[in-house]
């Protein structure tokens, strides 16, 4: 298990949250885990997935269908319990773009206190380039009884209220869309289609530390600790025990680094604003920065 | 505009798929059936210029004139993730390659929508209607 020891020496505050390719592999038929594969590429979990692993896509699972907000006690139980999972239940997420909606999901189900949840190092990318096994048979789950708390969005959740109380205070903000967008030169990733906002740029006082900066590109894994402190501690003066609020474009890419700002670095109070740009860049009378 | 009867045929057939599955495992299918580039036509590293721009799965692709002044599609996805972009190449093979350049010029862009519909993500949709633009460029190109 060198893979093991490889996160458990990268100094992070919360190595647990972690598991390896390595781990995965070695837990496959472990009835108290349930992985779970979230992509942005809807047809990829079809095309072939780690055995076992079910599919939880953001938009479909996760979002309410009608009003922009996530899904209620209801919804999350139902799908704990289409997906086999029970409250002992591990669940480990993984998925494309360097875990980019692994962490998204990973996010949702903190607001729902399922706290027994690691994410795969590497995710999809790490799996593939080891050449490790990939099926296209969907596994045949019992459903079990799960019954979800009220969503819980105060301690993890930032709303738009709360954030321009922050930019008064001058609380730290960390924007991690690409410099284009937080310049205000692009209203959208590039190469991406335009989700629509009015106006370009950023919330006033915020940091741009674009998300992916805090993976290895090569297999996705995350840097280590002394590479994240030296991103985001000193490139960008973050201190971990300040408030600190993380937003992107609908809080997806935000949620990537909500993860490591907590749990790798162990920042003590970090907020995902989901509402981010596309509610920020369209608001009237809200503050922004060129 | 009437589109090419084998492309009209596979939108045709997209347009009976109401359950999201179906839809999925018929791309998957499509996606099965793709085939890189042959190395008489190119190798790698491959050439700048055939590259798909804005399709982040690292297209390419190629129209060779057939003896006939028809053309033959050949496409190479590089990203192994790219299972989208296999299969609108396999697609666009299918439907379009033996046609002259002037029908496949017509194609235009929106044919995506039709056949990828809710499985176009967000990054996605930008890269596959490339993919129609290179082809329809690369036939005006021949025309």
């Amino acid at each position: 298990m060198g893979d093991m020891s490889d996160i458990a020496s990268r100094g992070y505050a919360h190595p647990e949250v972690l598991v390896s390719t390595d781990w995965v592999a070695a837990h496959l038929n472990d009835p108290s885990v349930r992985l779970i594969e979230s992509n942005e590429d809807t047809l990829l979990y079809s095309s072939g997935h780690i055995p076992g692993a079910v599919h939880v896509d953001w938009t479909t699972d996760l979002n309410d269908p009608l009003r922009r907000d996530y899904i209620t006690r209801e919804g999350f139980s139902a799908l704990m319990s289409r997906i086999g999972v029970t409250p002992d239940t591990t669940v480990v997420f993984y998925g494309d773009k360097n875990n980019w909606w692994a962490c998204y999901a990973f996010w949702v189900f903190q607001l729902f206190g399922h706290t027994n949840a690691k994410v795969m190092d590497g995710g999809r990318l790490k799996w593939e380039k080891e050449g490790r096994e990939l099926t296209r048979e969907v596994p045949k789950i019992t459903p079990t009884t799960y019954e979800a708390p009220e969503r819980n969005d105060a301690e993890i959740r930032a709303f738009r209220d709360e954030v321009l109380r922050h930019v008064e205070k001058k609380g730290q903000l960390v924007d991690v869309r690409s410099p284009e967008e937080y310049a205000g030169t692009r209203l959208h990733m590039p190469d991406y289609p335009n989700e629509g906002a009015l106006r370009g740029g950023h919330i006033p006082g915020a940091k741009n530390i674009p998300w992916a900066k805090a993976i290895n590109p090569e297999d996705g894994t995350f840097k280590t600790a002394a590479e994240l402190r030296e991103l985001y501690l000193n490139n960008a003066s973050l201190q971990p025990d300040q408030p600190t609020i993380a937003y992107c474009r609908i809080g997806e890419r935000s949620s990537h680094t909500w993860f490591a700002l907590r749990y790798l670095l162990g920042f003590k109070n970090v907020k995902n604003y989901d509402g981010s740009w596309t509610e920020w860049g369209n608001s009237v009378g809200l503050p922004i920065e060129r | 505009m009437t589109l090419p009867p084998r492309l009209q045929e596979i939108l045709d057939l997209f347009a009976t798929m109401d359950d999201p599955a179906d839809r999925t495992d018929l791309l998957l299918s499509f996606a099965d059936q793709f085939r890189e580039v042959p190395p008489e036509v190119a190798t790698r590293p491959f050439g700048r210029d055939h590259l798909v721009p804005h399709c982040e799965s690292e297209a390419y692709v190629w129209a060779i004139r057939q003896p006939d002044g028809t053309l033959k599609l050949h496409f190479a996805v590089e990203n192994p993730s790219g299972i989208s972009a296999k299969a609108l190449a396999a697609i666009l093979d299918r439907a379009l390659s033996g046609l002259p350049p002037d029908q496949i010029a017509e194609v235009t862009p929106d044919i995506v929508e039709a056949i990828f519909r809710q499985n176009i993500s967000m990054g996605k949709g930008m890269g596959l209607m490339s993919m129609v633009q290179a082809v329809r460029s690369l036939a005006k190109a021949a025309a």
